[in-house]
């Protein structure tokens, strides 16, 4: 006996998981709708300070050219924007979504700090031998969800800052379509050059359009002259960017006084003009 | 996924779903025309990859609960959500008897306020006044809540 296909067998498919998934993409799409930019803040490295200069950006943002700014951290197994921002939960479950905590300069936050005890590391309830196969798929329905189920409001940017390398990047620019690019930090090394290198082309290869590079700790300045003292060998920033055909949006040196202090206004303009 | 009575030819209807145990998924199919049963059993590396798309089998029989995904599969704190009751509920809401308060203790704290809710308009809709045990099955049993 020969058997008919999925599509001669007419009668509906009662799961409809296809349509479960579509409904899922949907969602996203109208928690989005009041979002005029989603911009991605990558890296390819770890230990960049990525999450430093994406709650840098955020207060920048906000305090210096009056934004309505989110930020929604995707690094679920090492969190730490929500700190930086000193946003705290709970997070009120209203309705159809969550309440983003609020941060300082009343910048939104989602972070998977914000669900974890202190301490602790992302577990999920099912163990066993085979985790591999549905960890990564748990982990891009939490994207999907942070992104869907949160009551962002109307925003002028909400950013999403991604863990090192590019899988991420790939997940969110499927639920994001309308993603607005990348932000790419590096430091000036040329170890850093070539790992942000692979991330900006797999970017690249993703149809993400790449916004400009920020190099941070590109040294340390002094608190009282500003002078600067480099720190890493290496001009990555500034590399990066010719390659790619890319702005430079800024250059940011340790220093005293937390995200706030490291971003200054200047860089939050050079990133506001490069939004499409 | 379709199911296909081989002879009568013609597509198996869904029928239940059950979380028998040891991480085993299974879902009831029967044939219309000839009342021919078949259940499909998924191994727990299965049954996980499913709920991590946050899809169901058979169908779903609540509309999304906002971030359900997390709270279902993360291991999270207890304080990490503060659940507002419905603003629109249909009904008075119905007060807990202490077994079924006792029995709601068992679900992990990260997501009891959201089996909690749901448990709570199921009853709101059917006017019923004391949420039970009973009451919790039967709604497990008609909304599918496998898991819960």
């Amino acid at each position: 006996m020969k058997y008919r296909t999925y599509h001669q067998v007419t009668d509906p498919d009662h799961s409809g998981l296809g349509e479960q998934v579509a409904r899922q993409r949907r969602r996203v799409r109208t928690r989005l709708d009041r979002i005029n930019h989603v911009v991605a803040v990558v890296s390819g490295k770890g230990g960049v300070g990525k999450s430093y200069v994406t709650a840098g950006l955020a207060l920048a943002l906000a305090e210096h050219h009056t934004k309505d700014v989110g930020v929604l951290d995707a690094d679920f197994g090492g969190p730490t924007t929500a700190r930086m921002l000193d946003a705290a939960g709970p997070l009120v479950v209203d309705g159809d979504a969550v309440a983003p905590a609020i941060g300082r300069q009343g910048v939104r936050v989602m972070s998977t700090d914000l669900l974890l005890a202190e301490g602790s590391p992302v577990r999920w309830s099912g163990q066993g031998p085979d985790r591999f196969a549905w960890r990564g798929t748990l982990e891009a329905g939490t994207l999907r969800e942070f992104l869907a189920d949160v009551a962002w409001g109307a925003l002028d940017v909400l950013m999403v800052d991604l863990p090192p390398g590019a899988v991420r990047l790939e997940d969110l620019a499927e639920f994001v379509p309308t993603l607005s690019g990348a932000v790419v930090v590096t430091i000036p090394s040329d170890e850093s050059r070539r790992a942000v290198a692979r991330a900006m082309r797999s970017a690249a290869e993703a149809s993400v359009p790449l916004l400009g590079v920020i190099e941070n700790m590109c040294g340390i300045a002094c608190d009282t002259c500003r002078a600067r003292i480099p720190l890493f060998s290496g001009e990555a920033g500034q590399r990066l960017a010719t390659e790619f055909g890319v702005p430079l949006l800024g250059s940011i040196p340790f220093l005293s006084g937390g995200p706030s202090a490291a971003v200054g206004p200047e860089i939050a303009k050079a990133f506001l003009e490069v939004l499409p | 996924m379709k199911f296909l009575c081989i002879d009568c030819d013609v597509q198996l209807q869904f029928e239940d779903r059950q979380v028998p145990g040891d991480g085993t998924f299974a879902a009831a199919y029967a044939c219309p025309q000839c009342g021919h049963r078949v259940a499909m059993l998924a191994n727990p590396m299965e049954t996980q990859m499913v709920e991590a798309l946050g899809v169901e089998i058979g169908g779903r029989t609540l509309a999304e609960r906002p971030m359900e995904l997390v709270r279902l599969n993360m291991l999270g704190r207890e304080d990490a959500f503060d659940d507002r009751p419905p603003a629109h509920a249909k009904g008075p809401s119905a007060r807990w008897s202490v077994a079924a308060e006792a029995r709601l203790t068992r679900v992990p704290s990260f997501v009891r306020g959201m089996v909690k809710r749901i448990y709570a308009e199921y009853a709101s809709e059917r006017g019923i006044e004391e949420i039970t045990p009973a009451v919790m099955d039967k709604a497990r049993s008609d909304l599918g809540l496998e898991g819960m």
